[in-house]
């Protein structure tokens, strides 16, 4: 049975404080791209996902991949509100010997599926798993998470092709599609779009949804899990910095934490 | 003294060749391998596991940063995955991939380069590699290995497997002359003594073991005590076997089909000045690419024969103190 939308909402907003406390605390991090996948990791994690926090390493489980591994910190925060890791340390984020390192490592942090944080390889890594599963007769399944500034790197493409021909229907693609990266905006930087054709020439099911709606969210999920023969993937259009006023849209939030005063203000706004 | 041992080097398959024979071995025994390949299968000899276990054979076409990466998710999955391409495309295009999927949450993936060093001839620099195990050993954790022959090359690629962690493999294209012919013990990280000698010491990998024992005949006939290693752990160094290299004989001469700068010579240096040190010479290419040519001519020219392997430990012999 699905989770109540209203639920999901709630934890959403404790996601989203939870990001800018952490990256407000560390003094650095990437609160935009965080902010923008609260809803995507949100149905994942507490309606989607088989998974089990007192057993991270159930060899049925579902895996997700951050791809975009900056975006740690919702990554972070869904893991440690689900039950995989303590949320009392979460405001340790980016500090010598932390579990919560500035990008995802699974030596800091067994329950993660993979180390992230250089672009571009984490949808070759779900493949591989995917591959594995298929081969070993397991039903779990996989998901990744791309930016679309990532996208921009060339083993994506790679991947994606190699996707679509060892018919890796167990793994799912999801773009967080928020139209900024580091540098500015992504079509000042470099274009990505037809973004949905492209995956759709590469051989993909491809969907195109509202990343901040949770029935549209669950329902793509859904659509991904009963597309056999080809892998799925899913552009969800996203607000980066979504949740906060003067992040929403605003390239200097890629990477740039907010000052004390922005942080009372932006957690102000999420009350 | 012992009768000093003499090796016939009769002709042996080459060592990309052993490789594809062990890994179907290998599958037979272990299903969790699996094999990976950017459409070389046919010259890097996987073609041979491709065609027994065609389900455990995956494809990546001409994409080789895209097939360590999966490599490595399916080595996180509990596969033991093998990713094979020539050493030039497989460790340089595949480097960055090598560092964060695979080094970094130390992966267990094998990978096994073939067609090293400038003895594939004919193709030239652009397919040669002189680089790649500078490269694997800059990586943290990985074990790095370059087999002489037959035997030890299906011997270090099972060790490979054994091994939970991840391996870089160098193997060659040209025919290798056989050096072991059984009995003998393979350990990763433990070199062998293939000739006793007490003047000095050639430490050699690849197929400049075999132009050590045939530089060691030489020398002995001039009354040239010579000791020859075979180094095929280039990462972890034996060090104990250095460190009595140096002491016993007080002059050492690395040979490899590799650039000096980073590879093997370089790595005995260092565990030279760290233990005892002692006057060295290095064999191997120096700070070029090769060109278009047989494999014999262009060892000729850039100095990776036999001949050159004596001149060095006469050079060696003369700086050596007594």
């Amino acid at each position: 049975m699905p989770k109540p939308v209203a639920e999901l909402q709630a934890l959403a907003k404790v996601i989203r404080r939870d990001i800018i406390e952490m990256i407000g605390t560390a003094g650095s991090g990437h609160p935009g791209g965080s902010l923008s996948a609260v809803e995507i990791l949100v149905e994942l994690y507490f309606d989607f996902m088989r998974i089990d926090p007192k057993n991270p390493k159930w060899p049925d489980r579902d895996r997700f991949i951050l791809s975009k591994g900056h975006a740690c910190p919702v990554l972070y925060s869904v893991m440690a509100e689900a039950g995989f890791c303590p949320k009392d340390q979460l405001n340790t984020l980016r500090k010598l010997g932390s579990i919560y390192q500035g990008h995802p490592d699974i030596r800091f942090l067994p329950s993660l599926e993979a180390s992230t944080g250089s672009l571009g390889e984490g949808l070759s890594l779900g493949l591989g798993m995917g591959l594995a599963d298929r081969l070993d007769g397991r039903r779990c399944r996989t998901y990744v998470l791309l930016g679309d500034g990532e996208i921009q790197e060339g083993q994506v493409w790679e991947s994606a092709m190699s996707g679509a021909f060892h018919k890796v229907d167990n793994v799912v693609a999801i773009v967080d599609y928020n139209r900024i990266q580091l540098d500015g905006f992504v079509h000042d930087i470099m274009e990505v779009k037809p973004l949905a054709d492209k995956w759709r020439a590469f051989g993909w099911h491809t969907l195109e949804i509202d990343g901040h709606d949770f029935a549209s969210i669950r329902k793509a999920l859904d659509e991904a899990q009963a597309t056999k023969g080809q892998p799925t993937c899913i552009v969800a259009h996203t607000v980066k910095g979504k949740g906060v006023s003067f992040m929403e849209n605003n390239p200097k939030f890629h990477g740039t934490a907010p000052t004390p005063a922005e942080m009372e203000l932006a957690l102000k706004e999420l009350q | 003294m012992p009768a000093r041992t003499k090796y016939e080097l009769k002709p042996g398959p080459a060592t990309r060749e052993a490789f594809g024979h062990a890994l179907v071995q290998i599958g037979r025994e272990n299903p969790a391998v699996v094999v990976c390949d950017a459409d070389l299968s046919k010259s890097t000899m996987t073609a041979f596991f491709a065609k027994e276990f065609p389900d455990r054979f995956f494809s990546y076409g001409i994409a080789e940063a895209n097939m360590v990466a999966q490599a490595a998710g399916m080595a996180y999955a509990g596969k033991v995955p093998f990713a094979s391409s020539f050493s030039a495309f497989a460790v340089n295009k595949g480097f960055e991939q090598l560092r964060v999927c695979v080094a970094y949450p130390r992966a267990n993936v094998k990978v096994v380069g073939t067609h090293s060093g400038i003895s594939i001839g004919e193709d030239g620099p652009s397919q040669m590699s002189v680089e790649e195990t500078s490269l694997a050993c800059s990586l943290p954790g990985f074990v790095v290995m370059a087999p002489a022959d037959e035997a030890s090359t299906k011997a270090l690629v099972r060790a490979a497997a054994a091994y939970r962690g991840p391996v870089f493999i160098r193997t060659g294209r040209p025919k290798a002359p056989l050096i072991y012919n059984g009995g003998r013990r393979f350990e990763i990280g433990k070199a062998i003594e293939l000739v006793e000698g007490s003047d000095v010491t050639i430490i050699a990998n690849g197929l400049m073991v075999a132009e050590a024992i045939r530089a060691s005949d030489a020398l002995d006939q001039e009354g040239v005590s010579v000791r020859v290693l075979d180094m095929h752990t280039v990462k972890p160094l034996d060090r104990e076997a250095v460190r009595r290299a140096a002491a016993e004989t007080g002059a050492i001469v690395t040979a490899e089909e590799h650039m000096v700068d980073g590879g093997m010579g370089v790595r005995v240096a260092q565990l030279v000045a760290e233990t005892q040190p002692c006057a060295m010479e290095f064999i191997g290419i120096r700070d070029t690419y090769a060109e278009s040519g047989k494999p014999e001519e262009l060892l000729d020219k850039y100095g990776l024969i036999a001949r050159d392997v004596v001149a060095a430990v006469r050079r060696v012999l003369g700086r050596k103190r007594h």
